[in-house]
């Protein structure tokens, strides 16, 4: 019966789509109800009260705000986020363009980092309490603490202005090779992961943990099978649910992350045309790229969640 | 009222902090079954409690939290006095910590920074931690309807990465102090509420809280006088988490240039100001985010240390 655990992620899918309401309501409630600000900022020194007053109208910031939220809730809906103040073109043409540009990078990030942490986390949990797991405690706990920019900044001192290994900033259109590419993400994926791999392998060795102290562990232990067989054929599978919301939530981390990183480096990416945006108070582009990262991180919740409930037999054939 | 924190649809929609709630319920688990400790004086029961890494991490708190209050007092020179004709000056006699990028006195600069890293971020985590609790609180005693609408509402603003959110005021609003604190409050008001609402949650549920009710006690009464204490000692663990995230969202911000604006400076802007030492290797660049790092690290242990400790201190804890 896959009735159930349909209904279940059907559930999960409104209320990610309520969230992402309410979610616009507030995005629209701190940036597009300034009032006449919009048109005063397009005119500068310009502004006389008729101008601004018809710009406004133009703008149709005259009208009441819940006309105006739900306008731009409809326009958002098809992707049209208006057009961006500072350049004059379309916000969602600027996103499409920024947009795969953070993918690659955020896809990149995961391949190296979900392995990494999975494997420093079950580690430390199996070897709990030992000189490896201490270590890894402390060293986790300190690369959670420290700012991207920091890594960042160390990472190009060293391996851009010491060793010259390494490109300071990411110029995307000079990667004519594999070697090239490897060379450009290289120092942005590192940053990247530096924090990411610390959350994910915390939260890792605390849901094993929590499996190893169940009852069928020692069951399994009894039996006399060996520790690795009792980790990888009978914890992991119990532990795939809260990995998946672990991983998840390290990774929707990730758009905090970029935010440093695309800007230090330099990188096309979609955040870093948001703090371009920040810098010039273009609020459309700036609500368009909110919307779209708030969008990732659903996803991403309900990828969790979906796995969540598909990894648990009891949830899938009731 | 049988709720319980688990039975809410949403509890994966969290950030961070639901790994720090999984690691306060771990770390009672974990805590090794130990004689109680004879009663001392305050100061030594706390020491007797850390480990090692917790006392570095509390002379680490002490230390900054000391020079947040009087390091301008005890600077060399007048904050933004230029004291050098030496930009990027090393370690030296008259300037401890080099110079920065003006030829200003380094040292002076780190700890009239101090108050506004550490004195923005304590009085934001303040405003996060202490509204959150109250909402969380407030959600628990409430009819169920009021809860659930509290809730969608604090899990449609998590999913906005803090960065981002405080990204999108910033664009709207300017940056000024006020706005950062109201900004990184408003970023981590949501994770508050999560951990209190689910604290409060389960002490709805237990029996002494049930024979208030039957004794006809208000529910104000009940979450002041049964639930709050009870929660205390948790609550005081995120807000250490929540300080350390705030120090990283406002450096960040500040990194960016959209956090204190100068001639001000806390230690994330002094990292952006002297960016350009970086070649060098200037203890310019250096000195500020070694403050953030020891700063947030230090935070970190002492909490690590107290959570690993907890079910000592309180009879065993389960």
């Amino acid at each position: 019966m896959k009735a159930h655990a349909q209904r279940l992620i059907a559930a999960r899918l409104g209320l990610a789509l309520l969230t992402l309401l309410i979610v616009s309501a507030i995005v629209f409630g701190l940036t597009g109800l300034l009032p006449g600000d919009a048109a005063q900022q397009a005119l500068g020194q310009a502004a006389t009260p008729e101008l601004v007053a018809a710009l406004r109208h133009q703008f149709g910031l005259d009208q009441p705000a819940l006309t105006r939220y739900l306008h731009w809730l409809l326009h958002a809906a098809t992707g049209n986020f208006g057009t961006s103040v500072s350049n004059n073109l379309p916000v969602s043409e600027l996103i499409a363009t920024r947009l795969p540009n953070s993918l690659v990078l955020a896809g990149l990030t995961t391949l190296v980092s979900v392995p990494l942490a999975l494997a420093i986390g079950i580690f430390s949990a199996v070897f709990r309490g030992s000189l490896l797991d201490r270590a890894l405690n402390v060293l986790t706990l300190s690369a959670v603490a420290v700012p991207e920019f920091l890594v960042a900044t160390i990472a190009v001192l060293v391996f851009a202005v010491k060793l010259r290994w390494l490109p300071a900033l990411s110029y995307l259109s000079e990667v004519d090779s594999f070697g090239t590419l490897l060379r450009i993400y290289a120092m942005p994926v590192m940053t990247l992961c530096c924090v990411i791999v610390a959350q994910m392998a915390r939260m890792t060795r605390a849901a094993v943990l929590d499996q190893l102290s169940a009852p069928y562990v020692e069951m399994a232990r009894l039996k006399g099978a060996s520790p690795a067989r009792i980790v990888l054929r009978h914890v992991l599978p119990n532990t795939i649910g809260p990995i998946a919301n672990a991983v998840a939530l390290s990774l929707s981390y990730l758009f905090g992350g970029v935010v440093i990183v695309e800007s230090i480096f330099n990188y096309p990416g979609l955040a870093s045309l948001m703090v371009d945006a920040v810098t010039n108070r273009d609020l459309p582009l700036v609500q368009g790229c909110v919307m779209v990262f708030c969008a990732a991180y659903l996803v991403l919740v309900l990828i969790a969640d979906v796995c969540q409930i598909v990894s648990n037999p009891r949830l899938r054939q009731r | 009222m049988n709720r319980h924190a688990t039975s809410h649809a949403t509890t994966v929609l969290y950030a961070t902090s639901e790994s720090d709630e999984r690691s306060v319920v771990d770390a009672v688990k974990e805590a090794p079954p130990q004689a109680p400790t004879p009663p001392r004086s305050p100061w030594r029961r706390l020491a007797g409690r850390l480990s090692v890494l917790g006392l570095i991490g509390l002379a680490i708190v002490v230390f900054w939290l000391g020079v947040a209050f009087i390091g301008p007092l005890v600077a060399p020179y007048k904050g933004g006095a230029i004291t050098s004709t030496e930009i990027f000056g090393s370690y030296s006699a008259a300037h401890p910590l080099g110079t920065d990028f003006l030829g200003r006195d380094m040292l002076s600069r780190v700890l009239y920074g101090t108050q506004y890293t550490v004195g923005l971020a304590l009085a934001a985590t303040l405003l996060a931690s202490g509204i959150g609790t109250f909402f969380g609180l407030l959600a628990a005693v409430s009819p169920r309807w009021f809860d659930e609408v509290l809730s969608r509402l604090f899990d449609a603003l998590i999913s906005i990465p803090s960065k981002v959110l405080a990204l999108v005021v910033i664009a709207a609003y300017g940056s000024s102090v006020p706005m950062l604190i109201t900004v990184a409050a408003l970023a981590y008001i949501p994770g508050a509420f999560r951990i209190s609402r689910s604290l409060a949650v389960n002490l709805m549920t237990l029996e002494y809280v049930q024979v208030a009710r039957a004794r006809g006690e208000g529910l104000f009464y009940i979450a002041r006088v049964e639930v709050l204490p009870n929660m205390i000692h948790p609550m005081l663990a995120d807000f250490g988490l929540r300080f350390v995230f705030i120090v990283l969202l406002l450096s960040g911000l500040s990194f960016l240039g959209l956090g204190v604006q100068p001639p001000n400076a806390d230690w994330g802007s002094l990292v952006r100001e002297n960016i350009g030492g970086l070649a060098e290797g200037a203890p310019a660049v250096l000195m500020p985010a070694v403050a953030i790092a020891t700063l947030t690290i230090g935070v970190n242990l002492l909490i690590d240390s107290l959570r690993r400790h907890s079910g000592r201190a309180h009879g065993g804890g389960k």
